[in-house]
C-alpha cells in the first residue's frame, strides 16, 4: 500500500493550559484507504488526543467539520487528500471571525443567534388540513438551492460584512433560510419576513462580495437569494 | 450529596435530537412541560440528516396502498420477530405523522397533482406481498435531512430548550427501579450536572460505530444503551443488525436504496443482473438481508468486480440523466465524492455495510421502557421513555425494511412524547427525591478515566472492539467465529476498562467524550456478540452455518426454538427471552410462513 507524510501547521488553543495560541508543527503517515482531509486528522488525534475538533457524519450531510483550511473556508470530509502539494504544509485554522473555544473548535452562538432570528419556520395561520398542502412541482422546484443548507457556517465566517457586524449582519446563511421561506408557497409570513430585514444592517450589509458562494461546500448561492430579498423589497415600495 | 454536580430541575428530559428526540421535544414543549433536550451536537448535526430515500406511508399518492400492507410488509421483513401490535400501530398512525411534518414545512417532492411524491422501496408492496409499491415519501435523496431541518424549525417555534453539546453519562435510578433523570457533562466546561426529571426520554440513536466498517456516524455510539444497560435494563435482539446492500466500497458511505427505487441494478462482474436469481419476483428491490447475502455470495463465489473481486456494482447509468439530477442529485454528489466515479457515466462500486441496529432498549407501543418482572414479561420502568433506533417496540424484528426507520421516529418519538404527557399531567407537583448514590455511577468513570496510569489507548481499542465485530459477527454468521467472537469481545472489554487518556483539560476535551462514548460502545458490542452466539436459528438478518435452509427449517428458521426476543443483562453477561406479541390490535396475526421474494 501506498502510504505518504503529510505536514500540517495547525491552530492549537486550550484556554485550560495555554496562555495564548500557537501553531502546531505535526506530521502523520497517510495510506490510500485516507481519501478526505478527515481522515488525515483523524489519525493525527490518534497521535495526540489533545487535539479538539468537531466531526460526525463524515459525508458533507451533518456540518460538523467546518475549517480554514490553508486559508480557505471547507469541510474537512470533503476535502480530497489528493488536491494538498507535497512538501508543502497544510494549515488549519478555525473558522474565521468567531470566538475559539478551543483549537479548532469555534463559538458558533452568534451565527446560530442570527439563523434563528428570522425566524426559520413555515408560518402559515391556516387550520391544517387533513391531508398535505397541495404545491406543484415547479413551485416546490423553487425551493432547490435553498433547503439543502447545513448550517456549517463556512459562508458567514467568509462575509468581511458578518465579521464586522455578526451582531447586526444576519450572515449569508441566515439570509439563504429567510429566502427559503419567502420562496415557499405554503408560508404566509412574506410581509413580516421582509420587515424583519428592512434595516440598514441585517440584510443590506451585503455587498455582494461572493465569499459566501465562492466557499459553500454544499454548492449553494446565498447572494442570489439575497439579491432576490432586495428585489421583493424594492418591489414592495414601489 | 455530591457538592461538584449541579441539580437541575426539569418536568422530562430527552437525550438526543435527532429524528426521534426533536419528535418528542414537539409534543412535550408544545403542551408547556419544561423540558431540557440534551444532545453532543448541534440538532441539526444529528445523523437522521444522513437518511436519504424516504419515510414509509401508505398515502396512495400515485396508486393504491393500505396501510394493512404495509403491516404486512413489515411483519414479514421482520421475519416474524416484530411484535405485531407495534407494527400495527406504526403503519395506521404513518400518514398522521408525514402529514404533520408536511405541514410542519417538510419540502417533500411532489407529484404532477401537487401531493407528496412516493418512490418504491424494498420490500414494500401492494396486496400482501404481490409487487412492488411506492410507498416513500421522499425529499429528492435528502429526506432525513429535509425531515431534520423542518423538526428543529418547529421546535423553535415551540421555544424548545437545548442543551446543544451536552453529553449524558448515566441514568439516575432508585432503589424502586423508577428513573429519576441523568447525569451529564457541558462539553465546552468539563462541568457535571444531574438533569432531575418527572420523565426521562431516551432518542440516542444507533450504534453502528462498533463495527470496523459503517454508514454510521462518529457520533452513533450508542450511548443510550451503554447507560440503560448499566442500570440494569436488559437489551432486546441485539444479535440483529442491518448491513445495508450499498455502502460505497471502501468509504462506508451510504447509497439510498432509493436508486434501486428508482430502476438502479445491482451487477456483477459478469454485468449480470444477479437479483434475479436470488429473489425473482422483487428483485433488486428485495428485502435489505436478501440483497445483501445474495452480493456477499456473488463476492465469495468469485464474481467480484474490481482488482480484488471486493465489491459489485450498482448501475444508473441508463436512467435518464434528467431523473438522476433531479431525483437522487445527493448521490451523484456523493459518488464523486467517494467512489471517484461520475455515476451519470460509470457503474458505483458498492459493498454491503453495517448499518441500523433493529434491537435496542425493550420498549411497548407507547414508547415506554419494559422489561421481566414478577407479574408480567412487560412491566413498565417507571419515568423511562425510549424512541428511535436505539429503542427496541419492536417493530423491525430480525430485519428492518428501508424507509420504516424514519417512520419508527416519527411515530414513536410522537408516542413516548403523548405517553409522557399524560403521565406528567397526572404526577404530583413535587419531584422524588434523588437517591443518594444518584451520581455515583457517572462520577466514578469520570474519576477511573482521570486517575488510570498507564492506561490502553482509546483509538487502539476501539480499532480492536471494530475488528473483532466486523470479522465475527458479520453478513454471514459461523458457530465457529460467533463462539470466538465472545471469548475475544470480552478481552476487549477488559481494555475498555483500562483506557487512559493524556488530556486532562476540562475545555472541550474530545479525548474524553471518546472514551466515555467507548464505554457505551462495548456494552453493546457484548450484547450483540452474546445474543448472536446464543441464537442457534438462521432468521432475518442473522444468518449462521449450522442452521441452514431444510424442508423442516426453511431458510433455517426454528420458530419451535427461537419465536422469541433475546434479553441481554449486563450483570453477570445473561441472556433471558420473551416471547413475541403475534396478536395485532385489530386485525387478525399475519400467520408464519416462509419468507421470500
Amino acid at each position: 500500500m501506498t502510504t505518504r507524510t503529510l505536514q500540517f501547521k495547525i491552530y492549537r488553543y486550550d484556554p485550560d493550559a495555554d496562555r495564548k495560541p500557537y501553531m502546531q508543527d505535526i506530521e502523520v503517515e497517510v495510506d490510500s484507504t485516507d481519501r478526505k482531509l478527515l481522515d488525515a486528522m483523524v489519525k493525527l488525534k490518534a497521535r495526540d488526543d489533545s487535539l479538539a475538533f468537531r466531526r460526525s457524519c463524515r459525508e458533507g450531510v451533518c456540518g460538523s467539520d467546518a475549517l480554514n483550511i490553508n486559508g480557505r473556508n471547507g469541510l474537512a470530509c470533503l476535502t480530497d487528500l489528493s488536491s494538498f502539494p507535497d512538501g508543502k504544509p497544510i494549515v488549519l485554522r478555525p473558522l474565521p471571525g468567531l470566538p475559539v473555544v478551543r483549537d479548532l473548535i469555534v463559538d458558533m452562538t452568534q451565527f446560530f443567534k442570527q439563523y434563528h432570528s428570522i425566524k426559520p419556520y413555515l408560518v402559515n395561520n391556516d387550520p391544517p388540513p387533513e391531508r398535505e398542502r397541495l404545491q406543484s412541482p415547479e413551485d416546490r422546484e423553487e425551493l432547490n438551492g435553498l433547503y439543502e443548507c447545513i448550517l456549517c457556517a463556512c459562508c458567514s465566517t467568509s462575509c468581511p460584512s458578518f465579521w464586522w457586524n455578526p451582531d447586526k449582519f444576519v450572515g449569508p446563511a441566515g439570509l439563504l433560510a429567510a429566502y427559503r421561506f419567502i420562496a415557499d408557497t405554503r408560508d404566509q409570513a412574506t410581509n413580516e419576513r421582509l420587515d424583519n430585514l428592512e434595516d440598514p444592517y441585517r440584510l443590506f450589509r451585503c455587498h455582494t462580495i461572493m465569499n459566501c458562494v465562492d466557499v459553500c461546500p454544499k454548492g449553494l448561492n446565498p447572494t442570489q437569494a439575497i439579491g432576490k430579498i432586495k428585489d421583493l423589497m424594492v418591489k414592495r415600495a414601489i | 450529596m455530591n457538592p461538584k454536580v449541579v441539580v437541575r430541575k426539569f418536568d422530562a428530559v430527552i437525550v438526543g435530537a435527532g429524528g426521534a428526540g426533536l419528535r418528542a421535544a414537539i409534543q412535550l414543549s408544545e403542551s408547556g412541560f419544561k423540558t431540557a433536550v440534551l444532545t453532543k451536537v448541534f440538532p441539526t448535526r444529528s445523523h437522521t440528516v444522513a437518511a436519504q430515500g424516504g419515510v414509509a406511508a401508505s398515502l396512495g399518492n400515485s396508486e393504491e396502498d393500505h396501510w394493512h400492507w404495509h403491516m404486512y410488509d413489515t411483519v414479514k421483513g421482520s421475519d416474524w420477530l416484530g411484535d405485531q401490535d407495534a407494527i400495527e400501530f406504526m403503519c395506521r398512525k404513518a400518514n398522521e405523522c408525514v402529514i404533520e411534518l408536511e405541514h410542519y414545512g417538510m419540502p417533500f417532492d411532489r407529484t404532477d397533482n401537487g401531493r407528496i411524491y412516493q418512490r418504491p422501496f424494498g420490500g414494500h408492496m401492494s396486496n400482501f406481498g404481490e409487487k412492488p409499491v411506492r410507498r416513500s415519501c421522499a425529499a429528492a435523496d435528502r429526506t432525513g435531512h429535509a425531515m431534520l431541518h423542518a423538526m428543529y424549525q418547529r421546535n423553535v417555534k415551540a421555544n424548545t430548550q437545548f442543551f446543544v453539546e451536552w453529553m449524558a453519562l448515566d441514568l439516575i435510578r432508585d432503589a424502586e427501579g423508577e428513573v429519576l433523570g441523568v447525569t451529564a457533562m457541558e462539553m465546552e466546561t468539563g462541568e457535571i450536572h444531574a438533569f432531575h426529571a418527572k420523565a426521562t426520554i431516551f432518542a440516542t440513536g444507533g450504534s453502528g460505530r462498533i463495527y470496523y466498517s459503517s454508514t454510521n456516524a462518529f457520533i452513533n455510539t450508542g450511548d443510550g444503551l451503554g447507560m440503560a444497560a448499566r442500570a440494569g435494563i436488559p437489551l432486546e435482539d441485539m444479535e440483529f443488525w442491518q448491513f445495508h446492500p450499498t455502502g460505497v466500497a471502501g468509504a462506508g458511505v451510504l447509497i439510498t436504496e432509493g436508486v434501486r427505487g428508482e430502476g438502479g441494478i445491482l451487477r456483477n462482474s459478469q454485468g449480470e443482473r444477479f437479483m434475479e436469481r436470488y429473489a425473482p419476483n422483487a428483485k433488486d428491490l428485495a428485502s435489505r438481508d436478501v440483497v445483501s447475502r445474495a452480493m456477499v455470495t456473488e463476492i465469495n463465489e468469485g464474481r467480484g468486480c474490481g482488482p480484488n473481486k471486493d465489491y459489485v456494482l450498482l448501475d444508473i447509468t441508463h436512467l435518464p440523466p434528467e431523473t438522476i439530477m433531479k431525483r437522487l442529485p445527493g448521490i451523484h454528489e456523493i459518488a464523486v465524492q467517494f467512489a471517484g466515479v461520475d455515476a451519470l457515466k460509470e457503474p458505483i462500486p458498492v459493498v454491503p455495510t453495517c448499518h441500523y441496529q433493529m434491537g435496542g432498549i425493550p420498549t411497548n407501543f407507547h414508547g415506554q421502557v419494559v422489561v421481566p418482572g414478577k407479574r408480567s414479561q412487560n412491566e413498565i420502568v417507571p419515568g423511562f421513555y425510549a424512541a428511535g433506533e436505539c429503542a427496541c417496540a419492536s417493530v423491525h424484528g430480525a430485519n428492518r425494511l428501508g424507509t420504516n426507520s424514519l417512520l419508527d421516529l416519527l411515530v414513536f418519538g410522537k408516542s413516548a412524547g403523548e405517553t409522557a404527557v399524560e403521565e406528567l399531567k397526572r404526577s404530583p407537583k413535587a419531584h422524588k427525591e434523588l437517591p443518594a448514590d444518584a451520581f455515583e455511577r457517572a462520577l466514578e468513570r469520570l474519576d477511573r478515566l482521570e486517575t488510570q496510569k498507564d492506561g490502553a489507548s482509546v483509538h487502539e481499542t476501539r480499532l480492536a472492539m471494530q475488528r473483532t465485530m466486523q470479522k465475527h459477527a458479520g453478513v454471514f454468521r459461523f458457530n465457529g467465529l460467533l463462539k470466538e467472537g465472545v471469548e475475544r469481545i470480552l478481552e476487549v472489554q477488559r481494555d475498555v476498562q483500562r483506557t487512559g487518556i493524556k488530556d486532562k483539560s476540562k475545555v472541550f476535551n474530545t479525548a474524553r467524550i471518546e472514551a466515555l462514548e467507548l464505554d457505551n460502545l462495548i456494552e453493546v458490542a457484548v450484547a450483540t456478540m452474546v445474543s448472536a452466539e446464543a441464537r442457534k436459528e438462521s432468521r432475518g438478518a442473522h444468518v449462521r452455518d449450522d442452521a441452514p435452509d431444510t424442508p423442516e427449517h426453511p431458510n433455517g428458521r426454528d420458530d419451535n426454538n427461537w419465536l422469541k426476543h433475546s434479553l441481554w443483562y449486563k450483570e453477570g453477561n445473561r441472556l433471558d427471552y420473551k416471547s413475541v406479541t403475534l396478536r395485532p390490535l385489530t386485525v387478525e396475526t399475519i400467520a408464519l410462513k416462509k419468507r421470500a421474494y
